[in-house]
């Protein structure tokens, strides 16, 4: 048997390896053909949603924007036209914005939100966050924005609660929910891997009995069965009622968040923290709670979204946030048939404030990673 | 069988251990332990894993709580008395086999947090404390760093000055080198050592017989959760009197 001669010679010309460099980008057509057209099937794919998506693009472009009628204040001219009326967001956007808070007092509420948003944003900021710049703020904030909403001082009319509504009531519903929630969430976690029986007890029949039922039926007991255990002549506003009711629930949900990450945290911490003679409460607010909050952090933001979303239920006592009061707005028979431009707009605020709260979590998620916070 | 009362503790006992006996569920973990061990005596506790040398210091600051028998730290018993327990831990340090550093915390905030929250001090000055026990370490300008960007040696070795910042008279090591890579066990050893010789009183449980050898002036040996023998190193290594602790030896002193 004969062995093949073993060839030595290199056929092909040797192809010099460029250097590594970190830095370099990939060519646009390179990138296309390895991710896009890489056989034929693939190609065909690409093209089909392609098409697919161009379709839905021209659609948007066609309706939203070449045909829409931005301004008018004839709905005829909207009917006229086959795109979009968002002329119909222009006319309506104050009852819209603002429900049945009186008309020419809009002023108040523009200048509430203002301060709102300004508080928010300069709470969320690491640099600010020492009591001594934020217990004047908040006090200052809740001040001025309670004579703003409520008036009666200062010669502002006084308006009642049932008036208020659209985008300020969403908000003060929102942050109500998440102050109230937030350090009951904490509390119930806490509790539910307490030492004591008796909290372990109480924290596991709130929290299993709460988030059993509906939200909406919550509301109702809050709205419709709670005044009954009240003696007569004693009422808790109805707002007030409605805002503990969301955020009670919110925090059953929450707590259960929490738990996951106090779980989370190794037995060893609680043993030096107990070695270095700190007591339950120096342990949990120095040692534990900091970092089950920042291991849990991810779903405790997806649950305060969620909460955003479900301020809209105060529909059930009257109350115009601003998706009922978009609703009641639609109701004029001149602008009723451009309900869907409407909703669109009320969707881009919450989007608008969604989409700016997980932006934020992702901010503090990378403070975290960076050692900032 | 126990050879304790031929020991002489070398000053005041400082903590009495008599007849102490653990379960966890049916499982006894402590056998009628009995220990002694005076003001500034260094012992050194082996013995095989599962021997029940970890849960007998963790029963000296309450980690664990023994069932029966009885342990007295600066004459006061420990027992369900909140107080008495308080007190105690105040007096004694006790350094993990894994750090157990806070990682959310900055090295320097890991050994202040203890003297400001418990010993009420100002932050300048549990700073300035905290520095000092960081240069005895002999690592200051790890500070402003947090201990997962440091080496195991060095987050032990912060472990160490953390507890060194409560000033406690006794000292309790759970293994402080088995989770160290080999080339970092010297460094925290030597910190060890030094802390024997300026006087504290020490109880370490460990592998390290040369550790053992050098620095211990009493070496106890476990088994199922009993005393089997405690000796002075010399007479420990060189002449011990139990077959049990004989094995253990040849089998850890073979390579």
């Amino acid at each position: 048997m004969t062995l093949a001669p073993i060839e030595v010679v290199r056929r092909e010309a040797v192809v010099p390896v460029p250097a590594y460099d970190p830095d370099a980008r990939t060519p646009v057509g390179v990138w296309l053909k390895a991710n896009l057209f890489r056989s034929v099937g693939q190609s065909l794919l690409t093209l089909a949603v392609a098409a697919v998506l161009l379709r839905i693009l021209w659609f948007v472009l066609d309706w939203g924007v070449f045909n829409a009628v931005f301004y008018t204040t004839d709905p005829d001219v909207c009917r006229a036209a086959t795109g979009a009326c968002w002329a119909v967001v222009v006319e309506k956007h104050r009852p819209m914005l603002f429900g049945l808070y009186p008309y020419d007092e809009h002023w108040r509420l523009v200048l509430m939100m203002a301060i709102y948003l300004a508080t928010v944003v300069l709470s969320l900021w690491p640099r600010c966050w020492n009591l001594r710049f934020l217990v004047p703020l908040w006090t200052g904030a809740v001040l001025s924005i309670g004579i703003l909403m409520f008036g009666g001082v200062f010669g502002l009319p006084y308006v009642p609660t049932s008036e208020w509504g659209g985008l300020p009531l969403t908000m003060l519903l929102f942050t109500g929910t998440v102050l109230i929630g937030m350090p009951v969430a904490v509390l119930l976690a806490l509790g539910r891997r307490a030492p004591l029986p008796v909290a372990r007890g109480v924290s596991v029949v709130f929290i299993e009995s709460l988030r059993g039922v509906p939200l909406i039926t919550i509301l109702f007991v809050a709205v419709n069965v709670f005044p009954l255990f009240l003696p007569a002549g004693v009422e808790v506003n109805k707002l007030l009622r409605i805002t503990v009711g969301i955020a009670i629930f919110f925090a059953c949900y929450q707590a259960e968040v929490i738990r996951g990450g106090l779980q989370a945290i190794p037995r060893g911490q609680y043993e030096a923290a107990t070695s270095l003679s700190l007591t339950y409460w120096q342990t949990t607010r120095r040692i534990i709670l900091p970092q089950a909050l920042r291991i849990s952090l991810p779903a405790i933001t997806n649950h305060i979204i969620a909460a955003m979303k479900n301020t809209s239920f105060v529909i059930i006592i009257g109350l115009f946030d601003i998706l009922t009061a978009t609703t009641a707005v639609m109701q004029d028979p001149l602008w009723r048939r451009f309900y869907i431009e409407a909703y669109l707009f009320v969707a881009a605020v919450y989007l608008f404030f969604g989409y700016a709260l997980s932006r934020y979590a992702r901010q503090v998620e990378k403070w975290i990673a960076s050692g900032r916070i | 069988m126990t050879h304790s009362a031929q020991i002489e503790p070398t000053g005041a006992p400082v903590i009495q251990m008599r007849d102490v006996s653990k379960w966890f569920g049916q499982f006894q973990v402590l056998h009628e332990v009995d220990l002694d061990v005076g003001k500034g005596e260094r012992v050194v506790v082996c013995g095989p894993s599962g021997s029940g040398k970890s849960t007998l210091i963790r029963c000296i600051n309450r980690l664990e709580v023994h069932q029966s028998g009885q342990i007295v730290v600066n004459g006061l018993e420990l027992s369900d008395n909140v107080k008495n327990i308080e007190k105690i831990r105040r007096n004694i340090g006790m350094v993990f086999q894994n750090f157990n550093l806070f990682p959310h915390l900055t090295v320097l905030e890991n050994l202040t947090l203890g003297p400001m929250l418990t010993r009420h001090m100002k932050k300048a000055a549990a700073e300035e404390l905290a520095m000092h026990f960081l240069h005895k370490v002999r690592i200051p300008e790890q500070a402003q760093k947090y201990p997962l960007q440091l080496s195991g040696g060095q987050q032990q070795r912060v472990a160490i000055a953390r507890s060194l910042c409560m000033e406690p008279e006794i000292m309790l090591f759970d293994e402080p080198t088995s989770a160290l890579d080999p080339e970092m066990i010297k460094e925290v050893l030597d910190t060890m050592i030094e802390l024997a010789e300026s006087g504290m009183t020490m109880i370490v449980v460990t592998h390290e017989m040369g550790f053992a050898r050098t620095v211990a002036d009493k070496v106890v040996f476990m088994a199922d959760g009993r005393k089997v023998e405690a000796a002075p190193p010399e007479e420990f290594f060189g002449n011990p009197r139990e077959h049990r602790t004989r094995a253990f030896l040849d089998q850890i002193l073979k390579h």
